[in-house]
């Protein structure tokens, strides 16, 4: 099929089927992984400890996936991550928007130091900042309604604040680089019309950064939706815990179910892989003006 | 506001060089701008320089973290001479992390170049070929270690049933401390690959086609132009390359603590810090000075990454 659908456009080269062959053959090894997850999500425990995995089904059924909704009260972790999640993302580009604009927009000494510092910072392996880190937090008291441990350890504004410092460094850096590339003479003339700085960067510059805004909040979700370190060190109370931690509820101590773990593990990477399907083009877009820039 | 600040401002550019005109600013605008700029500095700072200086100056003191500030004693560089001496755990988890490093440098990289240099190119499918290839980059390797885990199982695993070797002493890929590192970097590659490939396919976008035609008109075959033309117009991309792997080689943890915590064979220098926070075991004087080796590491690589990145914009 595929050598003849290239066929109609150039003319058939044998060079051209061994490259289609080589890129099928390394695409589905690239997805086997997964679909052996898949696999072994949709059958029972019963029929593959009596056939192994490595045998054909008896049966193929969707009760793993209903099991680890239940068992691993997955809702609730779900609940718990995107309450995490979607705040972390939202001040991430607030705050990284605005360093951008100031550096990008105005011609201040400390521009390049600022964005140094920025870029540093997120390159720093998250274990250097941790133990001090989680000192810090146990010091800072915060009000009972806002965390009933009464300091930011356990609880999820804490791990929200680490999420949101760490990655302003990477939108900054990003954004300011792409507001660089927006003419001066926009905002020149909406301070002309006596618009405040506020306004040059709410209602001008920010529009025109949709495109970047939008493949930032797609990388941002997936990195903060798959964050295992922070919340595993700053949470102590398991019912806390964000989805990728509690994965691990489904194993037990002494007997696991495989199947269950598959079909537990597949449905926490659901709402990564829905992104990442419906949204590549901003996927690949944030990936690509964060690195090839400069 | 704005109204008010206008007539100030009006006066400037008369006198003033466009560049000053910039920084005009009224001072409602001011503040507002000292805000914008302070606020996301503030944060940043305090939570992760702030920490990252904490975990240097830490790392000469012997604390329990129980007591307050007034209970650290002071020890000068003990700590590290304890840990290159005397802490066994140390250089197995050092050899884990060079190992790491240079299986994901040469594996992904290699063969995320490859790819990256076959797709480039007007093929029918390619973005579906793409979509394949980038997909376990949006997993988390926490996750990626649950997935592994099931093709690595003695019995029931995949590999060992296409290898033919599941049923007599089958090959424990994660349980033998001989392979078992070998086994999850290939599990961490298999993720890595995809990321190191979009880079490539970015960077050779931006390769002038112009420049490979004059090669291959002064005679140039594909593998010539390549390494002479194409590869050489690269630098910048193979220096992002090597700063986030070599970044994404220092960070692991999530994938082996999945496996097994990160003991038997899986040690490394990210699980060792963590084992002094959640483990049993709270030394802060310790875990910050394996921190800071881990930093020292790390900051030789970032300083090559601002300076390849902001030498242009100082130049501009």
């Amino acid at each position: 099929m595929t050598t003849s659908l290239t066929a109609r456009k150039a003319p058939l080269r044998p060079g051209r089927v061994v490259l289609h062959v080589f890129l099928v053959l390394t695409c589905l090894m690239t997805l086997a992984p997964l679909l052996w997850a898949v696999y072994a999500s949709l059958r029972t425990y019963e029929d593959t400890a009596r056939n192994g995995y490595f045998s054909l089904p008896e049966s193929l059924t969707f009760e793993n996936f209903a099991n680890a909704w239940t068992t691993g009260d997955l809702p609730h972790y779900y609940i718990n991550t995107f309450v995490i999640t979607l705040p972390a993302v939202l001040l991430t580009l607030l705050l990284s928007s605005m360093v951008a604009f100031g550096v990008s927009r105005f011609s201040f000494k400390f521009n390049l130091g600022l964005l140094m510092l920025f870029t540093a910072g997120n390159l720093l392996p998250q274990q250097v900042i941790v133990t001090p880190l989680w000192r810090l937090y146990r010091l800072i008291e915060v009000p009972e309604w806002i965390s009933d441990s009464g300091s930011l350890i356990d609880s999820q504004l804490g791990v929200v604040m680490i999420h949101v410092a760490f990655q302003i460094g990477f939108c900054t850096f990003v954004l300011s680089n792409y507001m660089k590339t927006i003419p001066h003479e926009l905002t020149e003339a909406a301070r002309v019309d006596g618009a405040s700085v506020f306004r040059q960067y709410w209602q001008v510059i920010l529009p025109l950064c949709r495109p970047a805004l939008a493949a930032l909040a797609t990388l941002e979700f997936t990195w903060i939706y798959n964050d295992f370190l922070w919340a595993l060190v700053l949470i102590q109370t398991g019912d806390k815990m964000p989805i990728t931690s509690a994965l691990q509820n489904l194993r037990g101590t002494f007997f696991t179910d495989n199947n269950l773990v598959a079909a537990g593990s597949l449905l926490v990477a659901l709402p990564t892989l829905v992104v990442f399907f419906t949204l590549q083009k901003q996927f690949v877009g944030g990936l690509t003006l964060g690195s090839t820039k400069g | 506001m704005s109204e008010k600040t206008a007539p100030e401002e009006a006066p400037a550019p008369r006198v003033r060089s466009r560049r000053k005109k910039a920084t005009a600013l009224g001072g409602a605008d001011k503040l507002v701008l000292g805000l914008m700029l302070g606020i996301p500095t503030l944060i940043h700072v305090v939570l992760v320089w702030l920490p990252s200086l904490g975990s240097v100056a830490l790392s000469f003191s012997s604390w329990d973290g129980i007591g307050g500030f007034e209970d650290i004693q002071w020890v000068g560089f003990q700590n590290y001479v304890d840990i290159f001496t005397r802490y066994p755990r140390f250089w197995p988890a050092f050899q884990h992390n060079l190992i790491w490093l240079a299986f994901l440098l040469v594996i992904p990289t290699v063969a995320g170049l490859f790819l990256a240099v076959l797709l480039d190119r007007q093929i029918k499918f390619g973005r579906i070929y793409q979509s394949a290839l980038y997909l376990p980059m949006v997993l988390s390797l926490a996750l990626v270690g649950f997935i592994w885990q099931l093709i690595y199982q003695p019995e029931q695993g995949l590999l060992n049933n296409l290898l033919g070797t599941a049923d007599n002493n089958p090959t424990n890929w994660l349980g033998d401390p001989d392979i078992n590192l070998y086994a999850v970097l290939v599990a961490a590659a298999w993720r890595h690959t995809g990321y190191i490939m979009l880079l490539y396919l970015a960077g050779l976008k931006s390769v002038d086609p112009a420049l490979k035609e004059a090669a291959s008109l002064d005679g140039a075959n594909a593998f010539q132009t390549f390494t002479r033309v194409t590869f050489p117009v690269l630098k910048p991309v193979n220096i992002v390359v090597l700063v986030v792997t070599v970044i994404e080689a220092l960070r692991a943890f999530d994938i082996v603590y999945i496996i097994n915590k990160g003991r038997n064979g899986l040690e490394l220098l990210s699980v060792l810090v963590t084992d002094n926070i959640i483990g049993e075991s709270s030394r802060i004087g310790w875990g910050s000075a394996l921190a800071v080796i881990l930093l020292l590491i790390s900051l030789g690589f970032i300083i090559t990454y601002l300076y390849q990145v902001f030498s242009k914009e100082n130049r501009a």
